[in-house]
């Protein structure tokens, strides 16, 4: 909190409308905890009542493109940490920079996962396009279910961030945002991206490492 | 910048990504519920890693950090309740 922000009412000081400002950012995380964590709960149970089955479906999972874009989203974080810290400092150039390199890697992890949903629709695997008389049991076709619907709605939140990341960059890049005055901005969308990245870290594992 | 802040960024991405290597790893070795609760227990330590350095709390004090994490003991109650359920249904109560 080193940023020399303007306090506005009903406020008493920068550090309470600092906390404030982070509370409300944790508290929209926290409802997105209870959105993907139905989802999970989802994938437990199945994986508790048909363990054999379930571990048999997590196989033909594309392990090393998940583990791929892992490592992609923990680098963007690395970027947006890094970005967030410079705006924070007033070093509009480098924010710019490492936003639109973090917005890219978002890019590269959504064009990985459209290759792995084609490899899947080619395997027969993919639920809504693919035959279902192709799932090697109906244990398969849920834990597909499963997956396409936690994958996607991650993807979309993964899209919104990249829009996000980038529309900071243009506006830093342009001096359209000033730094370090107005940084909790940079802060809150930060957050996001992390909390994206957070979620993939858990579905990754669940998903692909089931064994 | 803090070249000091920057370094420790970087060495808890080093440690993040230690940590995907060691999930993957343990995927070919560990089979059943020692892999669920390793898989499960190294993606804790992820995210801690990630909201504790990237995510600010460590710079936070108590009531943004109560808020950060509340919404895990929430998440513990659905999922604990549920499992009271699934995983007893088999004893023929």
């Amino acid at each position: 909190m080193s940023e020399n922000v303007q306090r506005h009412e009903p406020y008493r000081d920068a550090r309470q409308q600092h906390e404030a400002d982070m509370m409300g950012m944790y508290v929209f995380l926290s409802t997105e905890v209870m959105l993907f964590g139905g989802i999970f709960l989802a994938i437990f149970v199945l994986r508790l009542q048909h363990p054999e089955a379930f571990v048999e479906a997590s196989k033909r999972m594309h392990v090393f493109i998940g583990a791929f874009n892992t490592a992609v989203l923990l680098t963007s974080s690395l970027a947006v940490a890094i970005a967030v810290h410079g705006a924070r400092q007033g070093a509009a150039r480098l924010s710019t920079a490492l936003f639109g390199g973090a917005a890219g890697l978002g890019v590269v992890f959504l064009g990985l996962k459209a290759l792995e949903y084609r490899k899947e629709y080619e395997d027969g695997l993919l639920p809504v396009v693919s035959d279902p008389g192709r799932f090697s049991s109906p244990i398969e076709h849920l834990f597909m279910n499963l997956y396409l619907v936690a994958t996607a709605l991650h993807a979309t939140h993964l899209a919104i961030g990249i829009l996000l990341l980038a529309g900071l960059a243009w506006r830093i890049g342009r001096g359209n945002l000033k730094l370090p005055e107005r940084a909790i901005v940079v802060v809150i969308c930060g957050l996001y991206w992390h909390f994206v990245d957070v979620v993939w870290v858990f579905l990754y594992p669940v998903l692909y490492l089931a064994r | 910048m803090n070249a000091m802040t920057v370094i420790r960024l970087v060495f808890v991405w080093f440690a993040l990504m230690g940590l995907l290597v060691t999930t993957v790893g343990a995927s070919f070795f560990l089979r059943g519920p020692a892999s669920m609760a390793a898989s499960t227990g190294i993606a804790f330590i992820k995210a801690a890693l990630i909201y504790w350095f990237f995510m600010h709390l460590s710079e936070e004090r108590g009531l943004p950090r109560l808020m950060a994490v509340g919404a895990v003991t929430w998440l513990a109650i659905l999922i604990g309740l549920s499992f009271t359920d699934y995983a007893t249904r088999g004893f023929g109560w």
